[in-house]
């Protein structure tokens, strides 16, 4: 592979993006389940 | 007496309305979330190793064909991302859903994201074959007045201190920034660009050797699924918080009252 450097830093953002929006969203659901669990144990269910 | 009740039958505007519904959503979209993440990263992986290890090189690009299996997708979600905009700003304007206003929030950052992965990995293909990181070219011009409209919705849509009123302000943009759609898409059939034309069109038989058309079909799937999952993972939380949000506001106004 003559351009490598190319190559691999496309790479690297086309999937380091979405795994980052992935995880992000992850998180966010995860801290906005236990304050529902908190605020209204009604809403995790 | 005839005890038995007559069902009427679903209209797709009521079906629309039933699944639309917030709490039908978060039940909905917990069932489904998993699957589309697993196909997504499934068919995403399959493309990508196919791609980079068993696809044969272009015989004009080289190696560097390989960076379309990642610039494709992520030029076409930049467009279908802003459809989905666009419809969501519809059922916003006409419906005044609020599950679709807090799609069309969650969709901004997401579609200005994989545009901007479609303009730097266009960039890094751009470099090793035209010689120019970029050009003033009506394709790439365009997919970038894309990414400035996003990133508009996006600052619109938090602007207001009423929500309700940005994401009016939200939908109208969207919907005036539909017209930028049609100039992506035939901007290489218009004006004499650098950027080749579509390969891949509804009407002729594609113009990729089936080799390398393969992995792309692959890649584009996969990254799809992962974009619908993310957009729904995002709408879920969104929902959360809006019913926290509430929450809290309704505690607070008992506190007051008492």
């Amino acid at each position: 592979m003559t351009h490598l450097p190319y190559i691999a830093a496309s790479y690297v953002l086309a999937l380091g993006v979405p795994l980052f929006f992935a995880i992000g969203t992850a998180f966010r659901l995860r801290y906005a389940k236990r304050r529902l669990a908190v605020i209204d144990p009604r809403g995790t269910r | 007496m005839d005890t038995r009740q007559t069902v009427a039958p679903l209209r797709p505007v009521k079906l629309f309305h039933r699944f639309a519904n917030p709490g039908q959503f978060l039940r909905l979209s917990g069932k489904v979330l998993p699957w589309l993440y697993g196909a997504g990263v499934l068919l995403t992986a399959v493309g990508v190793i196919w791609g980079l290890f068993f696809a044969p090189d272009d015989w004009q690009q080289g190696d560097t064909v390989k960076i379309m299996y990642v610039h494709v997708p992520f030029a076409w979600l930049a467009s279908a991302g802003y459809v989905s905009l666009a419809i969501c700003s519809v059922l916003s304007l006409v419906w005044r859903h609020p599950l679709a206003d807090l799609a069309a929030v969650e969709l901004g950052p997401v579609g200005a994201a994989f545009t901007a992965v479609c303009l730097a990995t266009g960039s890094l293909w751009g470099k090793p074959t035209w010689g120019a990181w970029w050009v003033w070219d009506a394709r790439l011009t365009s997919v970038f007045v894309l990414f400035l409209l996003y990133l508009g919705h996006i600052a619109l849509v938090r602007a207001f201190d009423d929500p309700t009123r940005g994401y009016r302000a939200g939908a109208i943009l969207a919907l005036v920034g539909v017209i930028n759609l049609p100039i992506i898409k035939f901007s290489v059939d218009w004006w004499n660009t650098l950027h080749q034309p579509a390969s891949i069109g509804l009407t002729g038989a594609p113009t990729i050797a089936a080799s390398l058309l393969w992995p792309l079909l692959f890649t584009t799937l996969g990254f799809t699924l992962l974009f619908a999952a993310i957009t729904i993972a995002r709408t879920r939380a969104g929902v959360m918080e809006r019913r926290i949000r509430m929450l809290l506001m309704a505690k607070t106004s008992e506190a007051s009252q008492s």
